[in-house]
C-alpha cells in the first residue's frame, strides 16, 4: 500500500508540473525573467499549491501517525544557519541557468533528450559531492549556526 | 506579461499541493523532489523502495499523459553542455546543502510555515531572478 501511495503521489505530481507546464524550462525562465517579458505563471502555481498544502499540513499535523506508516518524518528544525543559506543561494544560480529544478528535470527523462540525461547526471554528481563532503567533515552544519530560535 | 497562463497554472498548482498533502498523510514523508532523489543516491540512507516509487510515478506520469492525448514537448535547455552540467552541479549540490528545493521548501516548508523554508525560497528565488538578469540583460538592465 505505501509503494501504490507514493507512486500515485509521484504521478499526481507529476501532473501538476504537466498541466502548469512548469517541465518547460522556458516557463520557467519567463517568470524569473523579471526584467524581460515576465511570465507570473509560476506565482499562480505556487500560489494555488500553498492554498492546498496550507490547509493540508494542518490537518496532517493534527493527526498522531500517517495513515500508511508507523511515523511520520515531520522536519523539526528552524534554524537559519550557513549551509541553508549558501545551499539555497547556489541552487537558485543552478536554477536561474537552466530553467529546471529536480522535480521538473527527473519528470522530462521520460522525453528521452540527451540534454535532460547530462542535467539529471550532473545533479546526482552534484548531490553526491555534497554528501560526500558532508561526511568528510560530519560537524560542519553544527558550526555554521547564524540565528537560533529557541525551543 | 507574456504567455500567461493563470488557469493551468492554478490546475497544476493545486495538482502539486495535493500530492504533497497526501503524500504527508499517507506515507508521513515530504514531497521534496530533492530529498527524495537524494536519499536514493545516498548509501547512508535506508529507505529507497518508497522513494524509487515516487520517482518512478514522476516519470511515468508524461507517457500515460501522452496516452490520453496529452503530449509532453521536449525541453527546451542551452545549447552548451557546459552550462547544463555546471546547473545541474549547482542545483544538485545546492539543494542538498540547503536541505531542499523548490518542492521541499517552496511548497511542503512554506505550507508548514517553517521560518528555515521561507529563508531558503527568498534565497533561491532572488539567485534565480539575479542569474536571469545577468545572463539575459547584461547587468539587470
Amino acid at each position: 500500500m505505501l509503494m501504490i501511495a507514493s507512486l500515485s503521489c509521484g504521478l499526481l505530481f507529476g501532473a501538476g508540473l504537466l498541466i502548469s507546464q512548469m517541465v518547460q524550462p522556458a516557463k520557467v525562465l519567463a517568470f524569473l525573467d523579471v526584467f524581460g517579458a515576465w511570465d507570473p505563471s509560476l506565482a499562480v502555481v505556487m500560489i494555488a499549491a500553498l492554498a492546498v498544502s496550507v490547509p493540508g499540513f494542518m490537518l496532517a499535523r493534527s493527526r498522531s501517525r500517517p495513515l500508511l506508516a508507523a511515523q511520520g518524518f515531520w522536519p523539526t528544525r528552524d534554524d537559519i544557519d550557513r549551509p541553508l543559506v549558501a545551499g539555497s543561494a547556489l541552487f537558485g544560480i543552478g536554477w536561474g541557468l537552466v530553467g529546471f529544478c529536480p522535480g521538473p528535470a527527473l519528470e522530462s527523462l521520460a522525453t528521452l533528450s540527451p540534454d535532460v540525461f547530462v542535467f539529471v547526471l550532473a545533479m546526482a554528481a552534484g548531490m553526491i559531492l555534497r554528501d560526500a563532503w558532508q561526511r568528510a567533515r560530519p560537524t560542519a552544519r553544527d558550526d555554521g549556526a547564524l540565528m537560533r530560535r529557541p525551543g | 506579461m507574456a504567455n500567461f497562463t493563470p488557469l493551468s497554472a492554478a490546475i497544476g498548482g493545486a495538482l502539486i499541493g495535493l500530492s504533497s498533502v497526501l503524500l504527508m498523510l499517507l506515507t508521513g514523508r515530504i514531497a521534496g523532489i530533492s530529498g527524495i532523489f537524494g536519499g536514493l543516491l545516498n548509501p547512508g540512507t535506508g529507505d529507497k523502495a518508497w522513494r524509487l516509487a515516487f520517482i518512478a510515478g514522476l516519470i511515468l506520469a508524461p507517457p500515460l499523459a501522452g496516452w490520453i492525448g496529452y503530449g509532453m514537448p521536449t525541453p527546451e535547455l542551452p545549447a552548451s553542455w557546459t552550462v547544463i552540467i555546471a546547473a545541474g552541479l549547482l542545483v544538485g549540490f545546492g539543494s542538498r546543502m540547503g536541505d531542499g528545493c523548490t518542492s521541499g521548501h517552496g511548497i511542503c516548508g512554506i505550507a508548514r510555515l517553517s521560518v528555515r523554508s521561507i529563508v531558503a525560497t527568498v534565497i533561491f528565488m532572488l539567485t534565480a531572478i539575479l542569474t536571469v538578469a545577468l545572463t539575459r540583460h547584461g547587468f539587470g538592465g
